[in-house]
């Protein structure tokens, strides 16, 4: 399959990848996922502390042999939160960037709101 | 605008180890929320969210939404619309009352804030924090065509920015087939279209087309 130079947008991530695209699967090898900030590690799909284990069941769909991630898996695998929270980092009105996990050992009450 | 709200909430509660973060779900931007974050003077992490990351994450339709985490960081409430309420649905029909709506928000207000302050006093005790399996219930779980509804939602953000309006709107269509109980993707892409449409006819054509059905979910707080 032929790789090719793929916008993608990940989390909070822009990057421009090589990566192969066919039906509902993205391709990536391991140097192109590191652009999003995500690596194969023996814990599973990583992003820094945040490791998303692979059922063996269903690594054949997420990993292939050569150590390429198929990141449109991922997206499908991890859904959204269930019960314990999910982490971000978004700015504030001057930039400064914030952590949910900075928060550990508190109680917060999330809140979302827009202008329009 | 609730932020002052939140940000007294805040003030009296930040000594028990409690916090609120309160995300602006805008594609625009700073631009878009500046003059209601510096209207607040908020000294809690008051946070903007561009591409609608943290409604993904809780799978939040609308706003405002509201989610309570413990200090171990589990959900103990999901996704509830604070003390939001349908009594704005009647806004544009003729002799609407707004002293009685105002009343009723006031009254709301006071009972969502007392069921906050009963939860960082009692913790797990609180009446109003959930079990894990009656969270689990209140989330949809992940669900592949709402992971590509924000997917394609993300991607009209982008397109925005890149100055691709007519583009944007053809993601956005798309995020509003794949998950179309959205009012999030509904009216920022209105917003994002012209400024104002997203509480112009349109949308109260679409909120009287609810009918029975409400437009928050229905919450016990």
């Amino acid at each position: 399959m032929r790789r090719m130079a793929t916008t993608v947008i990940f989390e909070d991530v822009v990057a421009s990848v090589a990566a192969e695209a066919q039906d509902e699967d993205l391709w990536l090898a391991p140097s192109e996922l590191q652009h999003l900030g995500w690596a194969l590690e023996p814990e599973g799909l990583c992003r820094g502390p945040l490791c998303v284990p692979i059922p063996p069941a269903r690594r054949a769909e997420l990993v292939r042999t050569d150590g390429a991630v198929n990141l449109a898996a991922l997206a499908r695998h991890r859904g959204q939160a269930v019960v314990h929270d999910e982490d971000f980092t978004l700015p504030d009105l001057d930039g400064r960037f914030h952590s949910l996990s900075q928060l550990r050992g508190r109680k917060v009450l999330l809140n979302s709101w827009a202008s329009w | 605008m609730d932020l002052p709200v939140w940000q007294a909430l805040y003030e009296e509660l930040a000594p028990r180890n409690f916090t609120v973060i309160t995300v602006a779900m805008d594609a625009g931007g700073a631009q878009d929320v500046r003059q209601w974050i510096e209207a607040a003077k908020p000294t809690h992490p008051s946070l903007i969210d561009g591409r609608h990351v943290v409604a993904e994450l809780y799978d939040w339709v609308n706003v405002p939404s509201n989610a309570w985490i413990d200090e171990e960081g589990r959900i103990v409430r999901p996704n509830d619309p604070g003390f939001a309420g349908e009594y704005f649905r009647g806004m544009m029909e003729p002799g609407f009352d707004f002293k009685a709506m105002m009343k009723e928000y006031g009254r709301m207000r006071d009972r969502y804030l007392d069921a906050v302050r009963d939860w960082v006093a009692n913790g797990p005790g609180s009446r109003w924090a959930l079990a894990p399996e009656q969270v689990r219930e209140r989330m949809a779980g992940p669900n592949p065509d709402h992971a590509r509804a924000a997917a394609y939602f993300q991607l009209g953000t982008f397109l925005h920015e890149q100055g691709r309006g007519e583009a944007a709107q053809q993601a956005f269509v798309e995020a509003k087939r794949l998950r179309p109980e959205s009012w999030n993707f509904k009216r920022q892409a209105w917003h994002l279209e012209e400024p104002g449409k997203s509480g112009g006819p349109e949308f109260w054509a679409e909120v009287k087309a609810l009918g029975d059905r409400p437009y928050y979910p229905r919450r016990e707080l």
